[in-house]
């Protein structure tokens, strides 16, 4: 079924001035669309943890937002570098972050655990040199 | 739910309006619009925080409170003066000289909200006991600040904290009191609280939480501010007086309600851009490791308030030393366990969300709207100069989809619009005859 309303953030490496701008745009939107509550909640988390995920470890790639009749969908794509463990990558407190981004305080590695936690349905697919996708459903009542 | 035409203590005095853009721009909910020439407040997203009245030049913003009169309509009043009262006054030794003066203006009686904070801490500190509380918890004590929450964070609403007010447990405690030593009923006690700004009044007339205020209105400190002055430095003082702890006091500046409740692990901020900020991070799920968060609206706390007289920082500086003179008591010893059953603390409604950002009660219908938002948008200069009376471009845009304007109100989408038909005009008086 064709989404109902659909956007696209560029979000680019190391930009940490503007991360976190889609996302709060991301919430604006639901809350205009009326999506509230515990999914509005569980979106938020998500997509600023998935557009923190692009700044800090991804050579760049968009965010994307789709509302369906039931479904609200966020899709992170990006150019590079690709995750070469996933298993590895999911666990929490594994981090791969940078002196950069630990001094701002990220890097806890609990980015991807919080996505699959917070989304209804979870994926994750991955190339080494090509990039990384990330799909989440979230289920409107 | 009907947010329309909720009451509100902030409102637009219309001759004074000179329709400029000052409290458009500021308004930090976006409820302000000028059109026809003079500001319109939107009852639906208003939180009744103030700003407004802080920056318009032509004092058009008001706050309508309870004029003193007001008492006369009472057999018995009771006077709650809110701590950041005693801010107002340089020098102040205690706060019973302040009390004392409240009785002379001639209430009957007079009890501290600071009183009413110190039941509030304590009931606080047991609720943080409890396991599993979502975190951080966040104040409820600044009335903007909650409103803000239910319009721009509705999804934050589980982490306010479901206790009363202060001046509402003061007023519950006060009456009380007041009722055993007269011997007279509840309906003939008149409890009017002495407010430092807007919300508040709203929060008595338009109560969140509860059903009903136990307090009856609110005046103004600045009202009341120049009656009291000639009355403050009587050293006269009630030898039966049971003052608030110094915490309880502490609550009318910024932190002193974290450091009261929770000191090891508390973060305060002021100022409404502010506490937006810090709660964006909340919503970020980015401070989960902290137990208490205080936000007030006014920087410096109540003491900033609008309808306050004193700058606010003197204000603090004022309360600081007051409160470095008295005893250092906690509430937790001062506060019998007995008090927090016998009166009411906690609210019996949840917080509902504001749902006034909504552009369609149906969701189809709404993203239609959205789509056609982001197509004007694309139109417009992006300058959010705020001369079609919407506060940005964004804003302006929003209000083409709810059919309050059209896009020829923009000034630079109109100048465009004319420049092309000057040319159209050119070309035709330029078009020979054949």
């Amino acid at each position: 079924m064709d989404a109902l309303f659909q956007t696209t953030y560029p979000v680019e490496s190391a930009d940490y001035t503007s991360a976190g701008r889609a996302s709060a745009d991301i919430k604006r939107k639901l809350k205009q669309l009326g999506v509230g509550g515990d999914v509005l909640r569980r979106v938020a988390v998500a997509s600023y943890e998935v557009e923190l995920n692009l700044v800090i470890h991804s050579l760049g790639g968009e965010l994307s937002l789709s509302v369906y009749p039931d479904t609200v969908q966020l899709v992170s794509s990006d150019r590079g570098p690709g995750i070469p463990d996933l298993e590895m990558a999911m666990r929490e407190g594994y981090s791969t972050a940078n002196d950069e981004a630990r001094s701002l305080g990220f890097g806890a590695g609990m980015g991807l655990p919080n996505m699959k936690r917070n989304a209804d349905d979870f994926e994750i697919a991955s190339t080494v040199g090509v990039g990384t996708t990330i799909t989440m459903g979230f289920r409107l009542n | 739910m009907d947010m329309t035409r909720r009451y509100h203590s902030v409102q637009l005095e219309k001759d004074r309006c000179k329709g400029c853009t000052n409290c458009l721009k500021r308004c930090p909910t976006e409820a302000i619009r000028v059109h026809g020439g003079r500001a319109h407040i939107l009852s639906a997203l208003c939180i009744d925080c103030g700003e407004c009245i802080r920056v318009c030049d032509y004092h058009a913003k008001i706050a309508v409170t309870d004029p003193m009169d007001c008492v006369r309509d009472w057999k018995y009043t009771i006077a709650l003066p809110a701590p950041s009262l005693y801010g107002q006054f340089r020098g102040l030794a205690r706060p019973d000289f302040v009390l004392e003066a409240l009785y002379r203006l001639g209430f009957d009686y007079v009890f501290e909200v600071a009183r009413g904070a110190d039941i509030v801490t304590r009931a606080i500190r047991e609720k943080l006991k409890q396991p599993c509380l979502p975190r951080p918890l966040i104040s409820s004590a600044c009335p903007a600040v909650v409103r803000l929450i239910q319009v721009r964070f509705p999804e934050l609403l589980d982490n306010v904290v479901d206790m009363r007010q202060p001046m509402e447990v003061a007023a519950s405690v006060a009456r009380a009191e007041f009722c055993r030593i007269k011997g007279c009923s509840p309906e003939e006690v008149g409890c009017f609280f002495i407010t430092p700004c807007p919300a508040k009044m709203t929060a008595i007339h338009n109560p969140l939480g509860q059903e009903k205020s136990e307090l009856n209105g609110a005046i103004s400190m600045m009202e009341i501010y120049g009656l009291l002055l000639p009355h403050i430095h009587d050293m006269l003082h009630d030898p039966n007086y049971v003052p608030a702890t110094r915490y309880g006091v502490g609550w009318a500046t910024s932190n002193g309600e974290a450091q009261a409740v929770c000191p090891e692990n508390s973060l305060s901020v002021d100022g409404i851009p502010n506490v937006i900020r810090v709660l964006e991070e909340v919503e970020n799920n980015k401070l989960t490791d902290l137990v208490y968060l205080e936000g007030n609206a006014c920087i410096g706390g109540c003491v900033g308030g609008p309808l306050t007289f004193e700058n606010n920082y003197v204000a603090e500086n004022s309360v600081r030393k007051m409160v470095k003179r008295m005893p250092d008591t906690h509430p937790d010893t001062v506060v019998p366990p007995s008090d927090l059953n016998k009166y009411p603390l906690r609210n019996d409604l949840p917080f509902e969300p504001n749902d006034a950002a909504m552009l369609d009660d149906n969701m189809t219908e709404a993203m239609r709207k959205m789509q056609r938002m982001n197509e004007i948008l694309e139109r417009l200069p992006g300058y959010d100069c705020g001369s079609c009376g919407s506060p940005t471009c964004a804003a302006f845009a929003e209000d083409i989809v709810r059919g309050h304007c059209t896009e020829m109100d923009c000034i630079h989408v109109m100048k465009d619009r004319l420049r092309v038909m000057a040319q159209e005009m050119v070309e035709l008086a330029q078009t020979r005859r054949e």
